[in-house]
């Protein structure tokens, strides 16, 4: 029995599990189109007769959240993944961060992705000091993180003994579907972020902790 | 006439005598030492003599034998005579006290990156080594990482609980 691929849809999963030697289980069903397109909602606010009142800090975090350009620090095979990431099958520029930007000045996410040697950690830590404020920081993988497997004379263990870190991907190398919710996550803390963090003396602490600045 | 490990070993025989010993072939390939101090004088001959023609350096590295009491660093070199297409192995012994060794660079312009990274690891002081400085680890190390006595991991760490690594 034939089956063309938009019937799939209508049929019940125990129509398909008589029908297919192996069944497929995932994206049997299609799922319609919240939207014709994608707009992100607006922020909680007041609204009225043409105007429209909401606290400044929401905005910027809006408009912060949804535009982040990364900088790709890839030195091995996570990079490989961040590639299939960026490309058409994942897309990254879905959530707004298809511009990858290769001049820290211009960027607002560092992605280190794979093994950061000793020796490389000046430069990890140089690319971080070129990014102007605000900037968060990605460590994607298990080296990135930790050192991962490298637990050796020569490989850094985990970028956050030189940079600060605000999200960890597991995996070794994680799949792109983990580096978007990575991504997400980053999404996250760029939208509530205060206004303020930056400035605050918190935050000179855990720069100072570093030695920066 | 092809270059055998017998003629190589006959010629070796003749010019040093019994200063050169251990001779193993193991896989086939011709392996000797001799004392340190003699290296550069093999290491000539080996090149000079027309009818040996070892002109080409393929490797230079150490190993540490912990056991070998006042020979623990072996300096392995491994020669390449390109037209006879033969290889052979030499190797000097050292003190890991004094691990001075003369250095090869004036003979093979190969050995120079060679022993800067043979110092890296294994701390062997090439006499002669026009910069003798670390090549591929962070300048600030303070030991040598492939020495036996230095476990491969970081030992300061208390992030990683060691029992889930096994150890």
């Amino acid at each position: 029995m034939v089956i063309r691929h938009e019937q799939l849809g209508q049929l019940t999963n125990q129509k398909i599990k008589k029908i297919m030697a192996r069944p497929v289980q995932y994206n049997i069903t299609q799922k319609p189109l919240e939207q014709p397109i994608s707009v992100v909602s607006a922020p909680e606010g007041y609204k009225g007769e043409g105007f429209f009142a909401s606290k400044l800090g929401d905005v910027v975090g809006l408009a912060r959240k949804n535009s982040i350009w990364p900088l790709p620090f890839a030195t091995s095979c996570c990079g490989i993944e961040f590639m299939a990431l960026m490309a058409s099958h994942y897309d990254l520029a879905r959530f707004g961060s298809e511009r990858v930007s290769f001049t820290p000045r211009q960027c607002d996410l560092l992605m280190v992705m794979g093994t950061i040697a000793k020796k490389m950690a000046p430069v990890v830590k140089q690319v971080y000091l070129q990014m102007a404020e605000p900037r968060w920081v990605l460590a994607m993988g298990a080296c990135a993180s930790s050192g991962g497997i490298f637990d050796t004379y020569s490989v850094l263990q985990g970028i956050d003994q030189i940079i600060p870190v605000d999200v960890y991907v597991p995996g070794c190398p994680p799949r792109p579907e983990a580096v978007i919710d990575g991504i997400l996550r980053v999404q996250d803390l760029v939208a509530n972020e205060s206004l303020r963090r930056r400035n605050s003396d918190q935050y000179k602490e855990l720069m100072e902790s570093y030695g920066i600045e | 006439m092809a270059l055998t490990n017998e003629i190589i070993r006959q010629k070796l025989t003749e010019k040093f005598g019994d200063q050169i010993t251990d001779w193993m072939e193991p896989y086939g390939m011709l392996t000797f030492s001799s004392d340190k101090n003699l290296n550069l004088k093999v290491l000539q001959y080996l090149f000079d003599e027309p009818s040996l023609g070892f002109q080409f350096m393929t490797d230079l590295c150490a190993v540490h034998y912990p056991d070998m009491e006042g020979k623990e660093l072996a300096v392995v070199y491994h020669l390449h005579n390109l037209k006879e297409n033969s290889r052979i192995r030499y190797k000097v012994f050292t003190d890991i006290k004094k691990p001075d060794v003369f250095s090869a660079t004036a003979l093979y312009s190969a050995a120079n990156w060679m022993e800067r990274e043979t110092y890296d690891f294994y701390g062997v002081n090439f006499i002669g080594h026009p910069n003798l400085k670390r090549i591929l680890n962070v300048d600030d190390m303070k030991y040598f990482p492939m020495r036996k006595e230095f476990p491969l991991e970081d030992q300061k760490r208390t992030d990683k609980d060691d029992e889930m690594f096994g150890r």
